[in-house]
């Protein structure tokens, strides 16, 4: 018995999977080309049509469509965002799961590393590793995805700890399990759900993390667009042209709380026990 | 009869304190051989000691056990994960713990056999039908919680039994249970284990689990074993204090009603409370000068039996 799939749920899912479908294909659903600029056509409001064209979202302080700058940006935002998540989530687990297994020395090196990282203030970190290897689409993904594992590694740890010393885990051994199939297949597992709801916090997070890297000019490089970098440039307009910074607003907020609700949905789905409660 | 598990001397200790002190017993093909004792006298650890998963803080000083003539400790890592689940099996007392709780019951089963569930399925389906689950063909795909108490430990079972191993060991696999399927559990036990020839060693605080369905037994009295012998003989003369006392305090239906309960005096020691000699000397209604002085030995007293009392004479 699976939970019962709900209406809002259906539509929190549809949603999401119209902001996915819209990044990847947003070189087919674009009007125009987010980079085009026309003087010509500045701070045109949502709606305009001019010249037998019409721009739905209204236009920039460079006259480029919005829409169409909405399109890309989500590609970039959603993008560093499932990567740098992943990449924390796969990274933190992995330590966590060892050290909470392993324990001794290697508990001891693992999470005074966290403790070191969680200390430094990540915008600090960012904008140092930033300066190290250049800004860039790629290097904002890995410092993002460098500078975030550490929560994983916090509830990866406690949870290895509790989950190490039930009786499953040991009749696993008892049963001839090694090491690696007991932390793969029985405390991985067992482990998943708060994991998730860490990561789809997370996930919320990585797109604000973006979005302000990329306004201190740290993350995406103009002129390509993100939904962080579209806000940044429309903040000194926002008297005039109000839509350059509610549109990708009202986007970064929609994806993070549709992920967020899903994220709870997946953590039932996942735990055959809430299922049929 | 050849012997499946020979323990002999076995010594463990926690902190320099031995808690299991020179036990030896021994198990052949198709017997059940049960351990009894109050709580804390080392029943469990020489099991954990057998599957060679002692906690960290114990330490194996003396003694061997070998099981089918291979000392388990002179083993790699490698080789006793291979014994595991193969040649020798564990059961629990909590039978619902002791499942993933995210595994199905076939995968759970198929693990015994290292094999993945969908190319030994037939397999664990017969196993399931072995263990006396009623309509395999659904409870194979079940999760724990959708089974009950009874149900989990025949799974336990199955999923012990499957990968046919000579040794099965059974920490208070009754324990959890309500007694109907208590009963239940004991002769499904003692079927499989007459049928496939597996020893086993039933561990417990229950003398009526011991009677129903032990061959022999050994008393084990903080550490130490305190007597041992077959089953019916033991019981129906015990030669260790301990033992009489016991057998003593169970209550009986022909009690006068709203009697007091017998009970044995005092309690059991703390490890770090040992003193040289008998360790049931401080209870005990025999005790002598030497008793105190002197760990009276297991020694022989004929028909199998052994007892570690000197004053056991006394007691015929």
């Amino acid at each position: 018995m699976k939970p019962r799939m709900t209406i809002g749920m259906a539509i929190v899912l549809a949603l999401l999977a119209a902001f996915a479908i819209a990044a990847i294909a947003a070189p087919l659903l674009a009007p125009f080309d987010p980079l085009r600029q026309s003087l010509l056509l500045r701070l045109k409001p949502p709606g305009s049509l001019l010249g037998g064209r019409s721009f739905l979202l209204g236009t920039d302080d460079l006259g480029r469509d919005l829409l169409s700058r909405v399109l890309f940006g989500a590609r970039a935002s959603l993008l560093v965002a499932v990567v740098a998540v992943v990449l924390s989530l796969v990274v933190g687990t992995t330590l966590g799961l060892l050290a909470g297994w392993l324990r001794g020395w290697v508990a001891t090196v693992v999470m005074r590393l966290v403790d070191t990282m969680l200390s430094i203030p990540a915008i600090l970190l960012a904008v140092l590793t930033v300066a190290v290897l250049g800004p860039g689409l790629l290097n904002l993904v890995v410092v993002l995805g460098l500078t975030r594992w550490p929560r994983y590694t916090r509830v990866a740890y406690a949870q290895t700890l509790q989950v190490a010393e039930l009786p499953y885990i040991r009749a696993a051994e008892m049963a001839g399990c090694g090491t690696a199939r007991v932390m793969w297949r029985h405390i991985l597992p067992n482990i998943a759900g708060p994991l998730m709801v860490v990561a789809t916090s997370e996930f919320g997070l990585m797109i604000l993390f973006e979005a302000g890297l990329s306004f201190l000019g740290l993350g995406i490089q103009p002129p390509y667009p993100s939904w962080g970098s579209i806000m940044a440039g429309g903040r000194q307009y926002i008297e005039r042209a109000w839509w350059l910074t509610v549109f990708p607003g009202a986007c970064l907020f929609a994806v993070v709380f549709c992920i967020n609700v899903a994220g709870d949905w997946l953590r039932d789905q996942v735990d055959p026990r809430a299922a049929s409660r | 009869m050849s012997q499946v598990l020979a323990i002999e001397n076995l010594s463990l200790s926690i902190a320099g304190a031995r808690v299991v002190d020179g036990v030896s017993l021994s198990v052949a093909a198709g017997e059940v051989m049960a351990i009894v004792g109050e709580s804390g006298c080392g029943k469990s650890l020489t099991a954990a000691a057998v599957m060679r998963l002692l906690p960290p803080a114990v330490r194996q000083e003396a003694g061997s056990i070998r099981l089918a003539g291979v000392d388990i400790a002179r083993l790699r890592e490698s080789e006793v994960r291979g014994l595991r689940g193969r040649r020798m099996s564990m059961i629990f007392q909590e039978p619902q713990a002791a499942l993933d709780p995210l595994s199905t019951v076939g995968t759970h089963i198929a693990q015994s056999l290292r094999q993945p569930l969908h190319r030994v399925r037939a397999e664990v389906l017969r196993m399931l039908d072995e263990v006396g689950i009623s309509d395999p063909a659904r409870r194979i795909d079940q999760h724990p919680f959708e089974l009950s108490g009874g149900m989990c430990q025949r799974v336990m079972i199955a999923s012990a039994l499957i990968g046919r191993p000579e040794l099965l060991l059974a920490d208070e696999p009754t324990t959890a249970l309500d007694v109907t399927i208590q009963a239940q559990i004991l002769d499904l036990l003692r079927k499989l284990a007459r049928e496939r020839g597996t020893a086993i060693v039933l561990i417990t605080h229950d003398m009526g689990v011991v009677a129903d369905i032990a061959d022999r037994v050994a008393v084990m009295y903080a550490g130490r074993i305190a007597e041992t012998g077959p089953v019916d003989a033991l019981f129906a003369a015990p030669r260790h204090p301990y033992t009489a006392l016991l057998l003593a305090s169970i209550p009986r239906l022909t009690d006068v009603p709203k009697s007091v309960l017998a009970v044995i005096p005092g309690r059991v020691p703390g490890a770090a409370e040992f003193g040289p000699g008998c360790r049931f000397a401080g209870r005990c209604p025999l005790t002598e000068p030497r008793c105190e002085a002197e760990p009276p030995p297991l020694a022989p007293i004929g028909d199998g039996r052994a007892t570690a009392c000197w004053r056991w004479e006394q007691m015929v």
